[in-house]
């Protein structure tokens, strides 16, 4: 193992190259572009032997990790943004083909106006399209969910592609001390991927084909039922990942002092960082306040939202994303969660950092004490400030 | 060898789809799977072809085969092929079947981005000049005057007032490695296109005329007659593109008349002979640019 | 070989694959598409095999000096019958 000094799409790439992909097929747009740029290089310099695919646009990035995927190859691509709606049809496709392709997405906000900054607009807006989506809070992190990405997403009771979530710049661009492991350790953690849902050149299949009315629905149950078997395997990845890199992670959410908490913070992505100095500096002050890091939108983690919220007086969903005319999509989803479980909780939303708009510790604060009044109210933080 | 009726494979791997009778993609995409074997992965984008061989659990293809998206036939077959000679596999083809919509529309894209990185792939367009599979509606290879359901005969416009899109050239212009035109009316030159395809590594692409008789308006058992005329009078010409040259496979002495390849078509039945003149004017304008630079 | 009729016609929930990825097979003939049907007087037929390699279908396989139709898969398009320079091939109603 050595450490060094590496931004949050570094660290990225040396996690996908750990993981030695077969194909890489990839569009640059900023602030994904370092990945597939340090990627390049690995290739280049023989480092790393992957057959790297300079795809003329992001639909045909994905259309091209679709083809490889479909004869068994681990894939591998990346985008952002625009380039990521320029995607969707290739999403829904993937999804549905149970292609198990990791994809990095640098979360940046989307036209118009145009922004090059940091929001989540642009992945929470395809959730429904049926790919694994974690966002990671460190750099660390990020290159961990690189190689747990592959673990999770090619297992044969998952199938299910896998977009892993970075914070366009504050993420993406921001250098922090990473642990790199061993190939060797990687080798014994990441199996190769065996598959029968390809194309043997022994064996012919059809791919791809038309399901009628009549068998549409169980081919999209069975999509469903493998997303939600990501979360018993994320599980199993998590504990293998420990064992033998001395780092564990917690699943689907991250909880922080939420056990005695009366208000918390639910958040996704780097910003429960801060949330996280917050909590400690107001926990100082005598206030019990808690931060829970929804570590994985999809596979969404209801049972957990529910065990570590049902004793609280007030959240927050802060969350870089509005779906227009009704509120946050994370907002959505956790309410939903709490309803299910007849969770009568004061729930709150709290749209933020739209479009790389920077959120100060006092927001926080503020959210905190706006928890106390324990309405369900939806806000936009620092409008016109 | 080269590929005959008496040699070509008897293996039928296109066998038992939902394509009209008389339908001239499936012949081309039959035709070409038998000379290119079970080794060879086929990708077939919305349109005509997947939407008859790929009805679960109706599935017609007895080699690999997969739909890819209306845009992504050459993306897709670029990541197969990638995929497959990064694990160690050897002695296949990947072979595209688009129609003119799929190549010439809203596929030209991902094709130019395969021709432009020379992916080892064969990419075959069945040009039935129009978005048949949804019926009948215009595309850029629709020739000029047809009749389609969005290019209707009105008393203002009558039929596509727009010439067919030059592919085969636009295709060559990247510097392909191998590009041909064919017509299913000619069958053994299209085998013969496809055998030697097979053999070059590359890009390579083929353009066929694969007419339709029910966006055409003929009768079914016209449908080969149809596409070898359309040859005959010169609207169609069957060409190589190979080392940066153009070479015309079949030089017409006299060509057949224009007006009756025309009148025989339903789509054309409202033109008046001026517009045949037009066609026929064009026609020769075509040739002779082919006769100088064509060899 | 060829793409032949499956002993399975109908898939339950548990046997449909997890994937739309499958083996090749069919389950329905297309035999009932047809008006007429293409009939071969072999004493006519010069062994050319014209009919056989522009069927759009396939369904026309050589057959010693001559050919036979594959009937359950023959669409009765009548190309067979145009190209067949020996008259070879008539097409007779199907009522």
């Amino acid at each position: 193992m050595t450490r060094e000094f590496l931004s949050g799409n570094d660290a990225f790439a040396r996690g996908v190259a750990l993981a030695r992909p077969h194909v890489i097929s990839a569009y640059p747009i900023t602030p994904q572009t370092t990945v597939v740029e340090k990627l390049s290089e690995f290739v280049a310099s023989g480092k790393l032997n992957s057959e790297f695919i300079h795809v003329e646009s992001e639909h045909s990035a994905l259309s091209a990790a679709m083809g490889a995927s479909s004869v068994g190859a681990r894939t591998f691509t990346a985008t952002s943004s625009q380039g990521l709606l320029y995607m969707a049809e290739c999403l829904t496709y993937a999804a549905g083909g149970r292609f198990p392709i990791v994809m990095m997405n640098a979360n940046r906000s989307t036209a118009l106006p145009w922004n090059i900054y940091g929001d989540q607009r642009d992945s929470l807006s395809l959730l429904d399209t049926g790919w694994i989506q974690a966002y990671a809070g460190s750099a660390q992190e990020a290159l961990d969910l690189a190689l747990m990405s592959f673990y999770i997403a090619e297992h044969k009771d998952v199938s299910t592609p896998f977009m892993a979530n970075l914070d366009g710049f504050t993420l993406t661009h921001t250098y922090e001390v990473v642990d790199i492991p061993e190939q060797s350790t990687v080798d014994s953690f990441l199996p190769a991927y065996q598959t029968e849902n390809k194309m043997d050149l022994d064996n012919p299949v059809n791919m791809g084909f038309s399901a009628g009315p009549d068998t549409n629905t169980e081919f999209k149950f069975k999509e469903h039922i493998g997303m939600l078997n990501a979360k018993r395997v994320i599980d199993e990845c998590e504990d293998k990942f420990a064992k033998l890199f001395n780092r564990r992670y917690s699943g689907l959410v991250e909880s922080y002092l939420c056990d005695d908490a009366d208000y918390v913070i639910v958040t996704l992505g780097t910003i429960a960082g801060l949330v996280k100095d917050r909590v400690d500096a107001l926990r100082e002050k005598g206030q019990k306040v808690g931060l829970l890091r929804i570590r994985y939108v999809r596979p969404f983690p209801n049972e957990q939202i529910v065990q570590i919220l049902k004793s609280v007086k007030a959240i927050g969903v802060l969350e870089k994303d509005i779906s227009f005319g009704n509120e946050g999509t994370v907002y959505t989803n956790v309410n939903s969660a709490l309803q299910k479980a007849r969770l009568n909780i004061a729930s709150s939303n709290y749209i933020a950092g739209l479009g790389g708009r920077n959120i100060e510790p006092k927001q926080i604060d503020e959210i905190f004490e706006d928890l106390k009044n324990e309405q369900s109210v939806v806000k936009f933080v620092g409008l016109g400030e | 060898m080269a590929v005959n009726v008496k040699t070509i494979s008897d293996d039928e791997l296109f066998y038992g789809h939902k394509a009209c009778a008389g339908c001239g993609g499936s012949l081309a995409v039959r035709i070409a799977l038998k000379i290119l074997g079970r080794r060879s992965v086929a990708v077939l984008p919305a349109g005509c072809m997947s939407a008859v061989g790929f009805n679960f659990p109706q599935l017609s293809f007895a080699n690999n085969a997969i739909i890819s998206t209306f845009a992504g036939t050459a993306s897709m077959m670029t990541g197969i092929q990638a995929g497959l000679k990064a694990l160690g596999k050897k002695d296949f083809q990947v072979v595209g079947f688009a129609g003119d919509g799929g190549t010439a529309d809203i596929g030209i894209q991902a094709l130019s981005g395969a021709i432009d990185r020379n992916d080892d792939i064969l990419y075959i367009c069945y040009d039935n000049e129009a978005y048949m599979n949804t019926g009948i509606q215009k595309s850029s290879l629709t020739p000029f005057g047809a009749r389609t359901t969005t290019t209707p005969v009105g008393s203002v416009i009558k039929g596509n007032l727009h010439n067919k899109k030059n592919m085969f050239e636009i295709v060559a212009a990247h510097g392909i490695t191998y590009a041909a035109t064919a017509s299913i009316g000619y069958l053994p030159d299209f085998m013969k296109k496809v055998e030697k395809a097979a053999s070059i590594r590359g890009t390579k692409y083929i353009h066929i005329i694969a007419p339709c008789p029910t966006g055409w308006g003929i009768k079914t058992e016209d449908c080969v007659d149809i596409a070898k005329e359309v040859v005959d009078c010169g609207l169609w010409y069957l060409a190589e593109f190979e080392n940066g040259e153009y070479k015309l496979n079949r030089k017409i002495k006299e060509f057949s008349d224009v007006a009756t390849y025309i009148k025989k078509q339903g789509r054309f039945k409202h033109l008046t002979d001026e517009d045949i003149q037009l066609i026929e004017a064009s026609r020769n304008k075509k040739w002779d640019y082919l006769n100088k630079y064509f060899n | 070989m060829k793409v032949v009729l499956r002993d399975k016609k109908t898939f339950t929930l548990d046997e449909i694959p997890f994937a739309p990825c499958y083996k090749p097979g069919l389950v329905a003939v297309n035999s009932g598409w047809r008006n007429e049907k293409p009939v071969v007087d072999e004493s006519k037929c010069n062994g050319c095999n014209l009919c056989y390699l522009y069927c759009p279908d396939g369904t026309i396989f050589k057959k010693g000096k001559s050919v036979g139709i594959d009937y359950d898969f023959c669409k009765g398009c009548g190309i067979c019958k145009k190209i067949c320079k020996q008259g070879a091939i008539t097409m007779e109603s199907e009522k």
